[in-house]
């Protein structure tokens, strides 16, 4: 075969590893979207705000410190240490030490942040979608953008808005392996960042593990059948406020490993919150209430904007990454408005 | 008694059916303008027309063709800057292409040019509804500044890829360039949209409002009754478009004299608009107004408390401002989803029976 099979077999393979990453995303967005049909586009800075948070817990930051520094003005910005080196084995630890000395430098902070996480959702509950309950979907999607807003300005608050990286530990750089063996078979080393390889394995662990929860257990039950029918669930005695702060702490969970994948592959900043809106052509190509549809979405979007970009791109200037998710979208939507996997649309006056 | 209708005796339809049926309204209304005309012309400097006026005039326009759209038609859209670089890069052709024609005629035709554009991206929404077309204008908003970004063409082959503003003048006084006095900006401006507003106005309490409102409150019933869903929506894109048009035409030529479209166009263009309209009122031409009275003024104003005042780094500063602006929003949707506008008619019914309650 000629090399440019290949290469566009590479780009397509990158393609499907980038689409994961939107999946994750939109994972989120249809966690949130099927138990209160809220479409929430606060997603995307919620994964800043959990990833902003992990590099603060695990550099040690002073949280609020600019603006401590700027109403006392002090000068603080970093604890003596950070939860990393906290944890951390002295200089002649031996190697089992080290190595649970680097874990826990890691876990900690993580699941921290995942209990950052979950007050962060009980307060969104209880200050803002409470108070909205039954309201046009319209004005909840406007809510959550000014949700969006204020989730910015304090995690910026909170951490400050130089951009951070992010490191726990995940491989990165091309995988050498990988690159071996298909040069040897088909004489065209692919190449395939290894990060990516980790996302699609954390992508597939988090949708078992979601879909098993939500078949299998006690609360997944709940949350089908708040899904299903609100006031049919409330009547049979499931609380509707508990399961909705259950939802929003699980959406707040999928946004921290979004948020670390994201972070690990680019850098903790501000363009990360913009990944939201790469995920909302996602939601509208998979259906905003299937899980497996965020993924197929997902993969279809990735594939579609780097082979578009490798075949058309040269064509008409480059840059098309930027549009081309959203017209296939709408070109999609214009012969399927229920999106690949939803729900069909029935309208009564 | 200072707010009544009582002695006020409407003598024919057309005075029962006028915009401010109460005396004291309509010499508020005639006292602002005159105001407006008459007296800030005089007095204003380069710092109040940059910072405050010419923003808040320009941002009136863009929020009342969102609110035509979004407020009274019902199809929310997040494409406002694209096609605020449409009304631009329009203006921008047309004036380098036909100088000696007047540049309001450009201005105008900018926006015509948008609301074709608009009517495109509008047809969508024929099929696809709510969030989903929403979204679908986002496709509008990316592409729109792509295309601005890499066809050459559209910027003139200008070696930076920004487009800069010739001098154009309007009866001997530059309007536009880096010439024009502040009063000549401000007044270029405030015609524009004062007669912009005043047929907004009079198009939202027309039938062809009311058709858009039928839509917006439900629109398979409004086309059960006869309202023509094809039109009512594609008509709503194409006025809310020309205004938007023209507001980015103005923002491009009169406001920031040279333009790189995605920081200028980009997408928080689009939600500053929106958010404007929805603190200031949905379905209102006041609520438009004070939306982006409401939003020019608050960056202005923390500015100069938290960075001239305590001192405070400029970032500190805007990330206190998103923090407010977002929290505004969703107090807004909570406590008073019509915005501003709601309360101001509020106060006005209060004050109507002030000082007997009951």
């Amino acid at each position: 075969m000629p090399d440019t099979v290949f290469f566009a077999l590479e780009v397509m393979l990158n393609g499907l590893m980038a689409g994961v990453m939107y999946a994750l995303v939109a994972l989120g967005f249809v966690l949130i979207y099927k138990a209160s049909g809220i479409f929430n586009y606060a997603q995307g800075v919620m994964a800043l705000f959990a990833a902003l948070t992990l590099v603060g817990l695990l550099d040690g930051q002073v949280p609020f410190s600019h603006l401590i520094n700027a109403i006392f003005g002090t000068d603080v910005h970093h604890f003596p240490s950070g939860l990393r080196d906290l944890f951390a084995a002295g200089e002649g630890a031996s190697g089992f030490t080290a190595m649970l000395g680097r874990i826990l430098g890691i876990l900690i902070p993580v699941l921290l942040t995942a209990a950052v996480m979950v007050v962060l959702a009980w307060a969104v509950q209880k200050l803002v979608f409470r108070h909205l309950v039954g309201q046009a979907p319209i004005i909840l999607f406007m809510a959550t953008i000014g949700l969006a807003y204020f989730l910015e300005g304090f995690g910026d608050l909170m951490w400050g808005s130089d951009i951070k990286a992010l490191d726990v530990g995940l491989p990165k750089g091309i995988n050498e392996t990988l690159e071996r063996v298909t040069n040897e078979a088909f004489g065209y080393g692919f190449f395939i960042d290894n990060l990516d390889i980790v996302a699609a394995i954390v992508a597939a662990i988090l949708v078992v593990t979601l879909t098993l929860y939500s078949q299998y257990s006690r609360q997944g039950r709940a949350l089908r059948a708040v899904a299903d029918d609100h006031q049919a669930a409330l009547s049979v005695g499931i609380s509707l406020n508990y399961i909705w702060v259950l939802v929003w702490s699980i959406a707040g969970i999928v946004a921290l490993v979004a948020g670390i994948m994201w972070g690990s592959k680019s850098g903790v900043q501000f363009s990360l919150s913009l990944i939201a809106l790469k995920a909302l052509p996602v939601l509208m190509l998979g259906g905003f209430t299937s899980i497996p549809g965020a993924i197929v979405g997902g993969l279809i979007i990735g594939m579609g904007e780097k082979l578009f970009e490798f075949f058309i791109g040269p064509l008409v200037g480059g840059a098309t990454e930027n549009w081309f998710a959203y017209v296939l979208a709408l070109v999609f939507l214009v012969f399927r408005p229920q999106g690949l996997f939803g729900e069909r649309i029935i309208e009564r006056v | 008694m200072l707010y009544r209708e009582a002695g006020d005796f409407k003598t024919s339809y057309a005075s029962d059916s006028q915009t401010f049926p109460i005396r004291f309204d309509r010499w508020r209304y005639w006292a602002v303008v005159a105001v407006a005309f008459g007296v800030i012309p005089f007095v204003i400097d380069d710092y109040w027309a940059n910072a405050v006026a010419v923003p808040f005039l320009i941002y009136a326009i863009a929020a009342i063709g969102l609110n035509i759209l979004t407020g009274y038609c019902g199809q929310v859209s997040l494409g406002t800057g694209g096609f605020m670089a449409v009304g631009a890069y329009a203006c921008y052709k047309l004036m380098t292409a036909f100088p000696e024609v007047s540049v309001l005629i450009h201005v105008l035709l900018a926006g015509g040019v948008t609301a074709l554009v608009g009517v495109l991206f509008g047809l969508p929404s024929l099929r696809i509804k709510g969030f989903y077309l929403a979204v679908a204008t986002l496709a509008a908003q990316f592409f729109l500044v792509w295309l601005f970004n890499k066809v050459p063409w559209f910027y003139n082959y200008s070696a930076s890829g920004q487009i800069t503003v010739p001098e154009r003048t309007i009866l001997g006084v530059a309007v536009t360039g880096a010439n024009t006095p502040a009063w000549a900006k401000y007044l270029f401006c405030l015609v524009l949209l004062f007669v912009l507003a005043w047929v907004a106005r009079n198009l939202t309490r027309g039938s062809v409002g009311r058709k858009w409102m039928a839509i917006r409150d439900m629109d398979i019933a409004a086309e059960i009754i006869g309202v023509n869903p094809l039109t009512t929506k594609l008509s709503a894109f194409a006025v809310s478009s020309f205004y938007i048009g023209i507001a980015g035409a103005l923002f491009f030529a009169v406001y920031l004299g040279a333009v790189e479209v995605g920081e200028a166009f980009g997408i928080q263009k689009s939600f500053v608009v929106l958010f404007m309209i929805i603190i200031g009122g949905l379905g209102s031409i006041f609520g438009s107004f004070a939306g982006a009275a409401f939003l020019v003024l608050l960056p202005v104003l923390l500015k100069n408390v938290l960075v001239g005042q305590l001192g405070w780094a400029t970032d500190l500063a805007a990330h206190v401002e998103l923090m407010i602006v977002g929290g505004l929003i969703v107090a807004f949707l909570i406590y008073e989803p019509h915005g501003i506008a709601q309360l101001w008619k509020l106060a006005k019914e209060k004050l109507r029976l002030w000082p007997f309650p009951h």
